[in-house]
């Protein structure tokens, strides 16, 4: 009897495990508390800071907005097909992310140029075959320059500024975002240790159960 | 038994040193200084092992093309591709933008990029690319 007993707490006590083994990356951003009424009862539910709604075009002239990313893990930074700085590093390293998840179709890169008014629908097309991209894993997008400014604030990415010898500065973070279109990390686009980091942070997001 | 060690190690580097020619002294002063150039000038675009973008940015890895196009290299440096013409320029048709290197800086980066990622062409010297200036379009 009494060993059924220890038994039986046993299997309650690996039962309250749920599923919290898993490891899961951090959700970062600022965060807000909503309450709601259900049922005659108070529920506090907590707000992550999410990416908001954006209209763009890609490098096919279709046009993208935030909706075509749902049900999509992605990657995203800023860049200017001229850049004479710190771009080609950031997409050589992309390249990387780019090949090692070829078999992953819910994974999608997107790159938001700060230079609309030179990166049109065909200069990134030519910048996107000449990169080697094919289908739409990695798209290059163009939009109102004001636009993808303010939007990349949401990304937690410093506002480019432009000046006249090097036209834009920008940081070169690559930034990881989830299915609830929530940021789960920020990496150095130019750092290949980070990039690599990015690339395991990927596997780690993509086996939590709320990105399947 | 260390220190030992180390003196005749140091003897040797020195022995080494003296023992080597003019020629191999000044490609070794062009060849390090242009290493530094060619991190802070270079690297960026055309990456720390010369492999370039993809079909963006040209590798610097292929010795036979680097032969082909020698003569128009000090001007692609020093003006761009804007202003210089070859093979290269031809196929990429990106934009590589010019610098304010000196002659001797142009060749000790001529000399490393030549002498690098695969490649073996001896050293290129300041009046070679003064010479080569000249022809610049």
């Amino acid at each position: 009897m009494r060993r059924l007993i220890y038994l039986a707490a046993i299997i309650a006590l690996g039962s309250c495990k749920f599923n919290d083994d898993v490891k899961r990356l951090p959700i970062a951003g600022n965060r807000d508390l909503s309450t709601k009424v259900v049922n005659g009862q108070t529920v506090t539910d907590t707000v992550y800071h999410t990416i908001p709604n954006f209209k763009t075009v890609n490098q096919y002239g279709d046009s993208i907005k935030a909706i075509n990313l749902d049900d999509n893990i992605y990657v995203a930074d800023f860049f200017f097909t001229t850049c004479p700085s710190i771009c080609p590093v950031m997409h050589r390293n992309m390249l990387k992310v780019y090949e090692a998840f070829k078999d992953m179709p819910d994974l999608k890169i997107i790159s938001y140029s700060i230079d609309p008014k030179h990166d049109s629908v065909a200069v990134l097309k030519k910048y996107a075959d000449k990169l080697g991209l094919e289908g739409n894993r990695w798209w290059l997008l163009q939009g109102k320059k004001e636009e993808i400014y303010k939007l990349s604030e949401s990304y937690l990415v410093t506002f480019p500024v432009e000046d006249a010898k090097e036209k834009f500065i920008h940081d070169g973070y690559f930034i990881l975002i989830d299915k609830q279109k929530r940021i789960r990390g920020q990496y150095d686009g130019t750092q290949p240790d980070s990039v690599q980091k990015l690339i395991d942070d990927i596997k780690t997001l993509k086996a939590e159960p709320e990105q399947k | 038994m260390k220190w030992k060690l180390t003196g005749i190690l140091a003897l040797m580097v020195f022995a080494l040193i003296a023992c080597q020619s003019d020629a191999e002294l000044e490609f070794a002063r062009y060849y390090s200084g242009g290493s530094t150039i060619y991190q802070s000038k270079c690297q960026n675009c055309h990456g720390s092992d010369g492999k370039g973008l993809a079909s963006l940015i040209p590798a610097l890895t292929n010795q036979a093309k680097l032969k082909a196009d020698s003569a128009s290299l000090a001007c692609l440096v020093k003006y761009g591709s804007k202003s210089a013409s070859n093979a290269a320029v031809k196929t990429f048709g990106g934009e590589m933008p010019a610098t304010d290197l000196a002659p001797v800086d142009i060749a000790k980066v001529l000399t490393y990029v030549t002498n690098s990622f695969g490649n073996k062409m001896g050293t290129i010297n300041a009046q070679q690319v003064e010479n080569n200036l000249k022809g610049c379009r």
